[in-house]
């Protein structure tokens, strides 16, 4: 059964319609991100759960109960926000135990559920702390044990790693992911970020200009991009032009291959850079001349010209000889890495 | 951010009303047609405006109080823009002590400056004379105009100065295409912020002024002891007048809040 | 730079000339001010430059001057007092608007600022006066049957120094605000606070070191106000800065003048140096 329910939910600010109409619903237990480039909405999306941005069509449902007619703070939700917005003149321990204090939780269960927090985000020892004596990645572990040690029955979380350095936005990744699965809160994440909604949400909502683009695992709408803005919004990607006889077939430039469920006419296909392959000698294949290469350790990556347009495709270095700048070659790809996007769509 | 409620929008309109009333009051007063003071209920009149002119001691103070605003401030300028730049960029011995001094004018009620002016001004033959205004007067603007152009220094990458060193220019070249380029702003605006201290300035200079130099504030303070009338209302009324026209430049020209908030951080 | 500049004298050579001046226009007058109170004086014979404790004596020992300085001062306190009840809600409300309403109200509170205090005192005695606006205003709203007497008397005096110094509180007040974390209301309200309990747990106390700067300077202005006393209150109420400014100019006892300015330059200094070392103390632990 589904845990929250969005139901057509719309706002505007103006005349401008912030989000549109939109529709998800969240399982028990899941992380679900809420991803897309910065005005799309998903802030916007977050702030109407939370209570702080009011809604003006459609409903939010939490377990089956209206969320709208609740004052936000009543909602009983947990949020970490992107400036983490501790107390300034609070203790670390005061600060987490703001909540609890708030719902007269009497005072040795208070103390007893804090110290529990600051354990389970690795603060033990740092109750008396002020959160400017401290560094990035604790003041984000403050406002993470903050928000949780009220059991919230959602945990919402505004862009909460982006002001933290690349490395130490890894590791809080991985342990963000470790503290959800063992507490099991139903959790949202908004982020701009899409590896760091790849690496941690069970689904991804890709949303664009306050509408959803797709719903789906990090890997199908990787693989399976619904539409030019999530192909190219999501990694790198290819659009190639292609031509469809309505029977099965596409013709990409030279390559002629079957791709069941290609329409007839002019359509355009995503195919992923490290989906590309060279084709094997006297194997039919794209023709391009290679414009450049840059080699990156791990892989060569490559940019060419084709009648299909410019392609971008990568290669992993396996210590064999690899075509130099200028050189003609043949490219295939498989009919399962390529999407088919929907026709006039551009990126 | 959430909306202000309609409880602190009534909040808000009666201090907005509270703020603006005194002002008003002597901008209509100012228009009456009567021999007295009252609300011009039959209709506006220039009476009062007029009659301006057959005082001239208003309009030549006015005058006094232009020149010795221009004057004081250039030089209180000239005073802390030297003093500011050692104060942003050197550590030096009694370095927080000479601040707190260039800055004391400030804390020292202006009445006992007056009284040291006065006491001090009689005793080496200078009281009463143009001279002593505008020594008093750049002392109780130096503060406006330090904090200003201090403000401005903190903000200089020192490696811009060192980039033009590298590329040959002198001391005094770099100083006068680099450093005051940079620090133009917040010399321009604190030298505004001197001059309209100035040019207000009442309390000090009421112990100073003598019937032969005297500045308009003060002229109008001695004015209102012996009797209000609609005249000084409409020598007010012209005052606030010019401060609205001044303040709206200044607010297009510099934004308000930098002059006076971004100030105060400095 | 040149061999007579170097790193070591050039702060002294460029605060020099400030320095300069303000050791003589600051330092000695002062000094000349205080010594001055010390001196005799006598209605015939003048200024006598003879040391005395006679100004300090009736300074402190007669009645009418304890009276005058209290006065003084319980003036200034509920000039501060008003300022922080008025202009705290204000600067709130202020910050909460939109950028545009923001800096045109800033207009409004900033602008009676730079008009002469003389020129917004006269707005005051022309509102308070027995048959100005405000009475005809609250008689006619049947309020009251007699006016009110608001000139001469402290409660006109404190309603025109709030105007004058209210933009200072403020000032200071917004000053705070903005540096809170714009998102810091909405952690609260997610963590189950009300209204009133944002107010008191979080707001308030950051803006705590704010609302107190901003009290010293409205105290310290509104005891050595001078014009708005003067004209408000007039001959019959006098202030200590009206009671210096008596003395110098028309009694011509310029040392008991001296004395009075002195204890007020020393009791403000005491007030403001004291209390910024006690805001110091207690807040720089949270806010460096």
């Amino acid at each position: 059964m589904s845990h929250l329910v969005l139901d057509g939910l719309t706002t505007r600010f103006g005349g401008f319609t912030a989000v549109d109409a939109m529709n998800l619903s969240v399982g028990r237990g899941e992380f679900v991100s809420l991803l897309g480039p910065s005005g799309c909405g998903k802030t916007t999306t977050l702030q109407m759960i939370a209570g702080f941005v009011e809604v003006d069509g459609g409903g939010i449902r939490l377990d089956g109960t209206d969320l709208v007619s609740v004052a936000p703070n009543k909602r009983g939700l947990g949020i970490v926000f992107q400036s983490y917005a501790l107390f300034p003149h609070m203790t670390v321990a005061e600060n987490i135990a703001f909540g609890l204090e708030m719902r007269d939780v009497p005072k040795a269960d208070r103390d007893r559920r804090t110290l529990e927090a600051m354990e389970l985000v690795g603060l033990k020892g740092f109750a008396d702390r002020y959160p400017r004596r401290m560094s990035g990645g604790q003041q984000q572990r403050v406002a993470l044990a903050r928000a949780l040690v009220i059991k919230p029955a959602l945990l919402l979380l505004d862009e909460p790693l982006s002001n933290l350095d690349a490395k130490l936005r890894e590791e809080m990744q991985g342990e963000l992911r470790q503290i959800q699965r063992s507490i099991g809160t139903t959790t949202i994440l908004v982020t701009h970020d899409q590896h760091e909604a790849m690496a941690l949400s069970d689904r991804i909502v890709l949303m664009n200009q306050g509408r959803i683009e797709q719903i789906g695992a990090p890997h199908e709408v990787y693989d399976r991009p619904a539409s030019a803005f999530v192909a190219s919004f999501l990694g790198k990607t290819n659009v190639l032009a292609a031509t469809g006889d309505g029977e099965g077939t596409v013709t990409v430039g030279g390559l002629v291959m079957p791709l069941p469920g290609a329409g007839k006419g002019p359509l355009l296909l995503a195919v992923r850079p490290e989906r590309l392959t060279f084709a094997q000698a006297g194997e039919p294949g794209l023709e391009a001349r290679i414009t450049g290469r840059i080699f990156q350790g791990a892989h060569w990556q490559f940019s060419a010209e084709s009648a299909a347009g410019a392609l971008t495709l990568m290669r992993g270095n396996d210590g064999a000889a690899v075509p130099g700048e200028g050189e003609t070659v043949r490219l295939r790809f498989s009919a399962a890495d390529a999407a088919v996007l929907p026709a006039g769509a551009a990126a | 951010m959430r909306r202000n409620g309609p409880l602190a929008l009534i909040f808000h309109g009666l201090f907005v009303i509270f703020m603006l009333a005194p002002l008003l009051i002597v901008c209509v007063v100012a228009f009456t047609p009567e021999g007295y003071l009252s609300l011009p209920t039959r209709g506006p009149s220039l009476r009062w405006f007029r009659a301006i002119f057959d005082y001239p001691e208003f309009i030549r103070a006015f005058r006094d109080s232009l020149w010795l605003a221009a004057l004081s401030s250039t030089i209180a300028i000239m005073l802390a823009v030297p003093a500011a730049l050692a104060i942003a960029r050197y550590r030096f011995p009694g370095r927080e002590a000479i601040t707190a001094l260039f800055m004391s004018p400030l804390m020292v009620p202006h009445v006992v400056l007056g009284i040291a002016f006065l006491r001090f001004f009689t005793q080496i033959g200078i009281s009463g004379t143009f001279v002593g205004l505008v020594l008093s007067h750049i002392i109780v603007v130096i503060p406006f105009a330090l904090r200003l152009v201090l403000a401005a220094s903190y903000g200089i990458d020192r490696r811009i100065e060192h980039a033009a060193i590298s590329l040959g220019a002198g001391t005094a070249t770099v100083f006068r295409r680099v450093t005051l380029p940079l620090i133009l702003p917040g010399v321009v605006s604190g030298w505004l912020l001197a001059a309209i201290n100035s040019f207000d300035e009442v309390t000090m200079t009421v112990f100073i002024a003598s019937p032969a130099t005297v500045t308009l504030p003060v002229r109008m303070f001695l004015y209102i002891q012996d009797n209000i009338d609609p005249l000084i209302a409409a020598v007010s009324a012209c005052l606030i007048a010019m401060t609205a026209i001044l303040l709206f430049a200044l607010d297009r020209l510099f934004g308000l809040d930098r002059l006076f908030v971004g100030s105060g951080k400095g | 730079m040149s061999g007579l500049v170097t790193q070591r004298n050039a702060p002294f050579l460029l605060t020099g000339p400030a320095l300069l001046v303000f050791l003589g226009l600051v330092i000695i007058p002062l000094g000349m001010t205080v010594l001055l109170s010390f001196y005799d004086w006598g209605q015939y014979k003048g200024i006598v430059p003879e040391f005395t404790l006679k100004n300090w004596i009736e300074v402190f020992t007669d009645s009418y001057f304890f009276e005058i300085f209290m006065r003084t001062f319980r003036i200034a306190f509920l000039v501060t007092l008003a300022a922080i009840l008025i202009g705290v809600p204000e600067a709130y409300i202020l910050n909460r608007m939109s950028p545009a309403w923001r800096s045109a109200f800033l207009l409004v509170i900033i602008g009676p600022l730079l008009v002469s205090v003389v020129a917004r005192t006269l707005g005051w005695a022309l509102l308070l006066g027995s048959t100005g606006l405000v009475n005809q205003g609250l008689i006619a709203l049947g309020l009251i049957k007699t006016p009110l007497e608001f000139m001469f008397t402290e409660t006109g005096v404190v309603i025109a120094l709030i105007h004058v110094l209210i933009p200072f509180m403020i000032l200071a007040v917004w000053a705070s605000l903005q540096r809170l974390d714009p998102q810091i209301e909405n952690a609260a309200l997610s963590l189950g606070a009300g209204r009133i309990t944002i107010w008191r747990r979080v707001i308030l106390p950051q803006i705590v070191p704010g609302i107190l700067s901003g009290s010293i300077i409205v105290f310290a202005l509104a005891a050595s106000a001078f014009a708005s006393p003067a004209i408000i209150g007039g001959r019959r109420l006098k202030v200590a800065s009206t009671l210096a400014y008596d003395e110098f100019l028309n009694t011509l006892n310029w040392p008991l003048g001296a004395a009075v300015a002195t204890l007020l330059l020393v009791a403000l200094v005491l007030i403001t140096v004291g209390s910024n070392r006690l805001i110091e103390r207690r807040y720089a632990q949270v806010f460096e």
